[in-house]
Order: C-alpha cells, then structure tokens, then sequence
C-alpha cells in the first residue's frame, strides 16, 4: 500500500509539473530572467506555481503534524536538522547555478524523460553522476576522521 | 513557450502542493525529488521507485489525454552536462531541491530551508542575468 500510495503521489506532482508548465524550461528561464520585467516580457508562473503549493502544503503539513501519525506507516520523517550552514548554503548556490544554465531542477527533468529527449536524457545522467560523486566525496572525507561506522549517511543528513 | 495562463499555474502548483502533503499523510515521507533520486540505490528503495515512476508517467498520461507532450528548449549539450552536475552535487550538498526545501521546508516555515531556497533563487536569477544579458 504504501509503495501504491508513493506512485500515486509521484503521478499527482507530475502531473502539476506539466499543467503548471513547469516542465517547460523556456518558462522556468522566464521567471529567473528579472531583467525582463522592464521590457514587459517577464513570466510570473513560478511564482504562482510555488505560491498555490504553500497555499496546500502549509495547512496540510499543519494537519500532518498534528495527527502525528501516518496511515500507512509508522512514523513520520520529518527533516530534523535546523542549522544554516556552509554545505547548506554552498550547495544551495551550485544547485542555484546548474538551474539557472537550463531551467531544470530535479523533478521537472526526471518528468522530462518522458520526452525522451537526449538533452534531457544527458541532463538527468550527469545530474545522477553530480549525485553519486557528492556522495563518495564525502564518503571519504567522513571515513579517516569518524571511522566506518560513522561513514556518511547521506540519507540521514538530506531534508528532502 | 506558452503564454501566462494563471489558472493553469495555480491548479498545477496546487497539484504538486497536495502530492507533498499526501505523500507525509499516507506514507510519512518528505516529497523531496533530490533526496528520493539520491537515495534510488539505498535499501528502503522500493517507495521511492515508485514515487519516480509516477512521476515519468504523468506527462504520458496527460498527453494521452490530449496535453501536448514536448520536449523542452535545451542549450548545448556541455552547457547540459556542467549543469546537470552543478544541480546533481549541489542538490545533494545542499540537503534538497526546489521541492524538499522550496515547498515541503517553506511549508514547515523551517529557517534552513527558507536560506536555502533564498540562495538558489537568488543564484540562478544571476546567472540567467549573466547568460542572457551580459555575455
């Protein structure tokens, strides 16, 4: 049930992804692209996108947090770190900047695949390998000082 | 591109509102793409699978249903793969994306995630002021 309701959530965001045209990297670039206002071609869609979503998700995450408990399972993840931090931030700045070059984040590029197009197929490859290679580097850096047992988690360290 | 249709973009970003918070409800998950990418290969893998394929379907799906599935306009190929990896390491660095820190952290009004999506907003804004304007 649990893996039935996770596809059934993967599809509803997906499917906002392509009726919002957030999918869309022209309107996504459009958004990022301030300078337009002046010239009366700037695209507030993003803006829109994100606004309707925390009009759903903060009274919904509300709701969650109160009830406390799952349907379908035991507990919930909520992320629990709150530091602002240098590998926050600096990731946020590279993620910013590989966003800002194509007008891809994660969602609407794994949504992309289903184009099939090779840009976007060469897109989500390196992205996957920027992953993994995030994941050794610090797998590494963890190991000589924290020992094995404490070798990075990344799954324990990520908020979403 | 398509032009600005507001009710379009509201209904969607809703969509994808109602997906984050079905997906704490049901299953206790954080709907946060880079971290369910990031961890496909971990052991508790089989609901993030899923949440991927679902994902890819919707576009399938919908253009079944008559909604234009095309490809998006994508610059050269080693403009892709630098930013496919800027957005692969840093999402991962950086603990989340437009959806885990942009809507699922926003949401919970955390500070972390609120910074977060304050520095890659403001990041890309730059850079897409660079590329379109200044080179």
């Amino acid at each position: 049930m649990p893996i039935l309701a996770a596809l059934l959530c993967g599809f509803i965001f997906g499917a906002g992804l392509v009726i919002s045209g957030m999918t869309d990297t022209a309107k996504v670039l459009g958004f990022l692209d301030l300078l337009a206002i002046s010239r009366g071609a700037w695209d507030p869609t993003l803006a829109i996108v994100m606004a309707a979503a925390l009009a759903v998700s903060i009274p919904g995450f509300w709701l969650a947090q109160r009830r406390g408990r799952p349907v379908l399972a035991a507990t919930m993840a909520w992320p629990a770190r709150t530091e602002i931090d240098r590998p926050l931030i600096a990731g946020a700045a590279l993620f910013g900047a590989g966003w800002g070059l194509v007008g891809l984040c994660p969602g609407p590029a794994i949504a992309n695949l289903a184009t099939l197009s090779p840009a976007v197929l060469l897109f989500v490859a390196t992205m996957l390998a920027g992953m993994t290679a995030h994941d050794l580097w610090r797998r590494r850096r963890a190991a000589p000082s924290a020992g094995p047992a404490l070798a990075a988690d990344p799954a324990a360290a990520a908020d979403g | 591109m398509a032009p600005f249709d507001p009710v379009a973009a509201a209904t969607g970003g809703a969509l994808i509102g109602l997906s984050a918070v079905l997906l704490m409800l049901l299953t206790g998950r954080i709907a946060g793409i880079s971290g369910i990418l990031g961890d496909l290969v971990s052991s508790d893998r089989a609901w993030r699978i899923a949440f991927v394929l679902g994902l890819i379907a919707a576009p399938l799906v919908l253009s079944a249903g008559g909604h234009a599935l095309s490809a998006p306009a994508m610059p050269g190929l080693l403009v892709v793969a630098v930013a496919g990896l800027l957005v692969g390491f840093g999402t991962r660095l950086g603990g989340g994306c437009t959806s885990g820190h942009g809507i699922c952290g926003f949401a919970r009004l955390s500070p972390r995630s609120i910074a977060a999506t304050m520095t890659f907003m403001i990041v890309a804004i730059l850079v897409v002021a660079i590329a379109r304007h200044a080179l």
